[in-house]
């Protein structure tokens, strides 16, 4: 159950990225349709580590970003928190309200539902290969903004996990824009009973 | 050499004057600072969760406000705090993402800081300052050579409590 996590096997470790893969895949081509450029991924990072330690992925607690927090509902529940730097925040949405590079300086009420919108539709698409991959129907809630410290962010998806253990299994991808300095994590982080469902489905159940 | 000493999350640090204890990127989790002015010595913890009784396993005691707070104490009183010199000063405990039907896990940041609250009652430490709700993030720090807990926030600028 819950510290299963820190006995997952290189094999479990691997079908799990490969679960992460698919699913960025298939997000980073939805985002790169609308904001119509190339986007480069990397190979998601399945990683166990002390919740304290989650923030150092985006580069410490106090960096300010903007995230997009979605509940995962179905068999398998979880959260997803797609986390972009600030200033990649303001470009993403000059490109999607079709303003100049560096225009934007705040967010408007606008903005953030645009913003919200890129974050429904990166959960959907990643969703969507998902199922298709595991059988299983997995929905996205509706999503919410923050802008804010990465940390504060963080806890909120930290925090559910903390309740049944002292580590975060976090299924991460970073996506960039070559030309416009877009940057971005998405975070996947399984319900603590989640996982063995996951791992059930894509048939690497120990 | 006064040092900062890094509080992560889920965990607690005492020290003494003249350093400064920090704790970066709070949302609902609540960060408490324990200080006795004349030893100067004090503490800040960084709890996640009000309540270790709920929970499955307890493996990090730091992580429950109920577990922390006792340890921090007596780390304190270890260093040469006096426990009927101490005060209490907390932050924290917001609500950073408002989704319509708020769902009871949300609420985290409300149940952090009472749970705090009562534990801190309990303890007889009197509760000096707080800055706490809202929906926006903080970052704590305490001096420990001029007794000060400084809240900083992006959004609502810095105060000292």
């Amino acid at each position: 159950m819950c510290e299963d996590i820190l006995n997952l096997s290189a094999m479990q470790l691997d079908a799990l990225r490969e679960v992460g893969n698919i699913g960025a895949g298939n997000a980073a081509t939805a985002l790169s349709q609308i904001i119509n450029h190339k986007i480069d991924m990397t190979v998601p990072r399945v990683a166990i580590l002390p919740l304290g330690d989650v923030p150092d992925v985006v580069g410490g607690a106090e960096v300010m970003v903007a995230g997009v927090y979605l509940k995962v509902y179905g068999l398998a529940p979880g959260s997803i928190l797609f986390l972009l730097p600030y200033d990649s925040a303001f470009y993403l949405v000059d490109m999607l309200m079709g303003r100049k590079h560096g225009e934007t300086k705040t967010l408007s009420a606008m903005d953030e539902s645009a913003l919200m919108e890129i974050g429904n539709i990166l959960a959907g698409s990643y969703l969507n290969a998902l199922c298709h991959f595991t059988h299983m129907t997995l929905l996205p809630s509706i999503p919410a903004l923050a802008v804010d410290m990465a940390g504060a962010l963080l806890s909120v998806m930290l925090i559910q996990l903390g309740q049944v253990g002292d580590h975060a299994l976090v299924i991460e991808t970073e996506f960039s824009t070559e030309s416009s300095g877009v940057k971005g994590h998405f975070f996947l982080v399984p319900d603590p009973g989640s996982l063995g469902t996951i791992l059930t489905a894509i048939g690497v159940r120990s | 050499m006064a040092e900062l000493i890094k509080v992560g999350m889920a965990d607690y640090k005492v020290g003494s004057s003249p350093d400064t204890l920090i704790s970066y990127g709070l949302g609902s989790c609540v960060g408490i600072a324990l200080f006795d002015p004349i030893a100067k010595v004090g503490g800040l913890s960084h709890i996640m969760l009000p309540d270790s009784s709920s929970a499955r396993l307890v493996e990090n005691p730091a992580k429950f406000a109920d577990s922390a707070i006792p340890l921090m104490l007596n780390d304190i009183l270890r260093l040469g705090g006096n426990k009927t010199r101490l005060w209490a000063k907390i932050a924290g405990g917001a609500q950073m993402f408002t989704f319509a039907n708020t769902m009871e896990i949300m609420r985290i940041g409300d149940r952090n800081t009472d749970a705090v609250i009562s534990i801190l009652r309990e303890l007889n430490i009197p509760l000096l300052g707080r800055d706490t709700g809202g929906n926006y993030g903080r970052t704590v720090e305490l001096k420990l050579d001029i007794g000060i807990f400084r809240v900083k926030t992006i959004a609502k600028g810095e105060k000292d409590l």
